[in-house]
């Protein structure tokens, strides 16, 4: 095979700069988001070497509570939302003709190609005061005054359905391609009609898919802080703006690195979940 | 396998399909719109394809977009595929540490990344600019290419490299000549893939851009408060169609180099 | 007993363990040049490991391989004068029939026109013309088994190794590829390791046969000496179809043994042993006869249980008392023996070998010469001849 016991270039040379780039610009960076977290903070930006745990302890205040909440609510709802209209169009997609398919998949990917500010900037153009739905809405009588559509915590939530629609759809898509139909075709042959062979043999069968397209859908959502920005003007706070600002305008560093674990840590415990139920091959 | 869509269904499908294009046809619609506001559609006319390119700001931004996505690409391909091809022929104590290493920037939420990114050459004193940009991206887009071009390899025949050994090729021209050419296609989505995450992230780059090389995603989230001009829909329209002939040309190419695996 | 033969390759207490467990056992293997040797054996018996070590794709975990005389051990695949057709082909997918051949030439820096020369050549003596510009997935299993051998043999290996070349191909296909191998062997000249677990295809087409065993070579031979004087009991089962029966020896009188079997008694023509010594005997189905009456000599008595019908021969199941049951090869023309009719079985005592396990060899050395003793004995006082 090919496989040998002598230590020769090939193995160094293949893998080598790779791992040596992923030490440098990934194991040590977030080692010192760590470390950073448990200093204090330098007036000036950056920190000053002593330790503290002074960012944990704040993290535990009103303020920053009330904001772990909304990010949640809105990150949960995000993720329904992207489940229940994302399920039944990738099972649409699914079973469609073998032709058809792979040009669906296409049409569903091909968003994605096109950077996401372009895209949200269209929504923004869509839904703001001045924008198109406002206008066809006056023309058309039904209202007199232009809503405020834009800047509101349902044109957050608008966006984030919108950019991440497709992470929840792919993993479904998937799970239902992978359905074995003779299992289906028992079902049926067993007497099971449409609505129960879904709900007792295709949705716990896809289930691995659904946790992943979830888990692909909540995690960065939690980041976002750019959608909020634009479709929310900033309003509310949520932790991907709240961790930004740590960085840019507030400058207190171990704060935002606080935070930053804190994200890390929400996300390692739900991967540990998954895991549970799916592979990690799956999500790519 | 015969499979039947419900009417109700396929109209459903239809009306997600238009919900995830809106906002795409309005950026291209409107590129096309004579005032300068993009509130009402007045004329049709092509001025701002033309008069986008002495946009300074925005052809900066742009340049810098396409340059920063192509190296990051070329490096993270050539990166990621010979490490994929490392892993996939070599076993070492190390394996299982690094393959896992691997999944850490898909799995870790971008903003998290980039703050680290962030830190980390601020701890060094250096500033953004175009070359912490282009280091970034190549470490999240690096892990992708790896698994990409890995699961492509995991269906070969192991003798065909061992066939090209016995004729007398060594290591380095067997990978040239033999393993390369057969790995063609995979390596190719894993260029895509990269490419696709290095002209779509935000939050990344918003980290670890320095001032002078600012992309074009950036450019724009600073010039929605002070309202933006058409122009910026006529690049944006010009970076769509781009895009599409790209995704079309790589999966045309995909195609045909697939067809001759079938041995 | 080969030392005057060229010895190209030369295997010394060759060992190999994969995660501790010994996969092949202190082998000892000379191959003569040009010769067509085959290894054979069933699955897991060690004849591709042992294969992949000459050709340098695994190492020995001890002992020593020699190519002309020189060890090859710090030497990789690609710098050893040896070539491998593959048991799956192992075509380069991307390139055509023409360039897979060229392919060890283009490495060696042979001038193009050269190539171009050999190529051809080499395509004509492989029968593939018209086929230059195809790609692999556009031929069939027996084209590309012929692609897998020109593009092996273009390099004038020293030794060429084949491992279970033709296992994918249909019986006819394999039939006639055998016979195409085998004259390519003889025109080329070339050394042939051959791989298989085909027992008839290594009848067929080799010089000498090494028979393996769970990582030890049981008997290396000529096609003949394996299939007619088996050295041991797996060999004998191995090699040909073979009834395998455990006997006593009751009596000798010279070169002829009283022996005594579950089943009755019978006679066999055999020199230097003892009495009461366990041997067992191997008799091959065409040795087998069968009478409706008892024979001077043989009480093996047993019943006719099915005829199993085989093309020119007619191989007939017998069950004896004991439960055994013996199959016989009998022609189309010999009398009809209707199921559930009692039958004596007998043989000549002269067709009938003995096998031992691996430990005697070293007495059947010592027997081989004992034989000829006894041969030169009996013809002198023609004991054996008015006994049977």
């Amino acid at each position: 095979m090919g496989k040998k016991k002598r230590l020769s270039l090939a193995p160094l040379t293949m893998i080598g700069p790779t791992t040596l780039w992923l030490i440098l610009f990934l194991m040590v960076p977030l080692a010192l988001v760590i470390g950073i977290s448990f200093l204090t903070r330098n007036g000036y930006g950056g920190v000053t070497m002593i330790p503290s745990l002074e960012a944990y302890k704040a993290l535990l205040s009103k303020e920053y509570v009330k904001v772990f909440i909304s990010s949640f609510e809105l990150s949960i709802l995000t993720t329904i939302i992207c489940l229940v209209v994302g399920y039944p169009f990738a099972y649409v997609i699914a079973n469609s003709s073998e032709k058809v398919k792979p040009f669906l998949v296409l049409l569903l990917m091909l968003p994605f190609w096109i950077n996401s500010m372009i895209r949200i900037y269209g929504w923004n153009t869509i839904l703001r005061s001045s924008g198109i739905v406002n206008n066809v809405l006056l023309s058309l009588g039904v209202i007199r005054m232009p809503l405020e559509l834009l800047y509101t915590d349902g044109a957050v939530l608008l966006g984030m359905v919108y950019d991440l629609l497709p992470f929840t759809v792919l993993p479904i898509y998937t799970s239902i391609e992978k359905l074995d139909p003779s299992l289906l075709e028992a079902a049926s042959d067993l007497g099971a009609g449409k609505l129960h062979k879904f709900v007792r043999v295709i949705l716990p069968l896809t289930m691995p898919g659904v946790f992943a397209g979830s888990i692909q859908t909540f995690i960065p959502s939690l980041g976002l802080f750019y959608i909020a920005d634009m479709m929310g003007g900033a309003k509310t706070m949520y932790i991907g703006n709240l961790i930004k600002n740590q960085f840019m305008s507030a400058r207190n560093w171990p704060m935002g690195a606080a935070l930053a674990i804190v994200l890390i840590v929400i996300t390692l415990v739900l991967m540990k979940l998954y895991t549970r139920v799916g592979s990690l091959e799956d999500m790519v | 396998m015969k499979k039947k869509n419900n009417p109700f269904f396929t109209v459903y499908a239809c009306l997600v399909y238009i919900f995830l294009y809106l906002p795409i046809a309005v950026v291209i619609a409107f590129s096309f719109n004579t005032s300068k506001m993009n509130i009402v559609f007045e004329g049709f006319t092509f001025d701002w394809y033309l008069s986008m390119w002495s946009n300074t700001l925005l052809m900066d931004a742009f340049k810098n977009t396409i340059i920063v996505a192509a190296i990051s690409t070329l490096l993270a391909t050539i990166l990621g595929t010979l490490c994929a091809v490392g892993l996939n022929r070599f076993e070492f104590k190390l394996k299982g540490f690094i393959s896992a290493s691997l999944y850490i920037p898909i799995v870790i939420p971008e903003l998290v990344f980039a703050i680290a990114m962030l830190i980390l050459f601020s701890s060094m004193d250096i500033t953004m600019n175009m070359a912490t940009l282009i280091i970034s991206h190549v470490t999240f887009s690096m892990p992708f290419v790896v698994i990409t071009v890995r699961s492509r390899i995991a269906g070969h025949d192991p003798s065909i490299e061992e066939a090209a050994r016995d004729l007398g090729a060594n290591e380095i021209r067997t990978f040239f000549r033999v393993t390369l050419p057969m790995i063609a296609p995979g390596v190719l989505s894993g260029a895509m893939l990269a490419l696709t995450l290095s002209l779509d992230d935000v939050v990344v780059s918003f980290f670890t851009a320095g001032v002078d090389s600012q992309i074009l995603p950036l450019r724009i989230l600073s010039m929605v408060k002070k309202g933006i001009s058409p122009d910026v829909n006529a690049l944006s329209t010009l970076m769509i169609i781009g895009s599409v002939l790209l995704l079309v040309g790589t999966t045309v190419v995909q195609g045909r180099l697939e067809k001759q695996e079938e041995a | 007993m080969n030392g005057d033969k060229d010895v190209i390759v030369r295997l010394v207490d060759v060992e190999k363990e994969f995660d501790g467990v010994k996969v092949v056992k202190k082998l000892n293997l000379e191959v003569r040049r040009g010769e067509f040797l085959t290894l054979l054996g069933p699955s897991g018996c060690g004849k591709t490991t042992t294969l992949r070590m000459i050709a340098g794709f695994s190492d020995a975990t001890t002992g020593a391989i020699e190519l002309e005389g020189k060890d090859v051990a710090n030497l990789k695949p690609n710098e050893r004068d040896v070539n491998t057709v593959f048991q799956n082909y192992a075509l380069f997918p991307h390139m055509n029939v023409e360039d897979n051949i060229a392919f060890g030439l283009v490495e060696k820096k042979v001038p193009k026109k050269e190539i171009k020369e050999r190529v051809s050549e080499m395509i004509k003596l492989v029968q593939l013309e018209g086929l230059e510009k195809r790609k692999p997935a556009q031929m069939s299993g027996g084209q590309k088994q012929r692609v897998a051998i020109a593009r092996a043999l273009i390099n004038r290996p020293k030794v060429l190794l084949l491992d279970e070349p033709l296992g994918a191909l249909d019986l006819k296909l394999r039939k006639q590829m055998q016979l195409e191998l085998k004259h390519l062997q003889q025109k080329l000249g070339i050394t042939f390791i051959y791989v298989t677990h085909d027992q008839e295809e290594a009848l067929t087409m080799s010089d000498r046969i090494a028979v393996m065993n769970d990582g030890v070579m049981e008997q290396i031979g000529t096609p003949d000496e394996v299939y007619n004087h088996p050295r041991t009991k797996f060999v004998a089962s191995f090699v040909g179809e073979s009834n395998i029966l455990e006997s006593y020896v009751e009596e000798v009188r010279g070169d002829l043994l009283r022996i005594s079997l579950e089943s009755g008694k019978a006679v066999l023509h055999a020199p230097g042993f003892k009495k009461e010594e366990m041997i067992y005997i191997c008799v091959r189905p065409e040795n087998l006869q069968l009478a409706q009456a008892p024979i001077e000599h043989f009480s093996i008595r047993g019943r006719v249980i099915e005829h199993i019908f085989a093309g020119s021969v007619i191989k007939t199941v017998v069950e004896l008392v004991n439960g055994q049951r013996l199959r016989v090869a009998r022609h189309p023309g010999e009398e009809d023996l209707e199921v559930g009719t009692y039958v004596y079985v007998f043989w000549n005592p002269k067709k009938a070998i003995i096998v031992h396990t691996v430990e005697e060899q070293i007495y059947n050395v010592i027997e081989g010469n004992l034989n000829r003793m006894y041969e030169e004995f009996a013809e002198k006082y023609s004991v054996a001849d008015k006994e049977a």
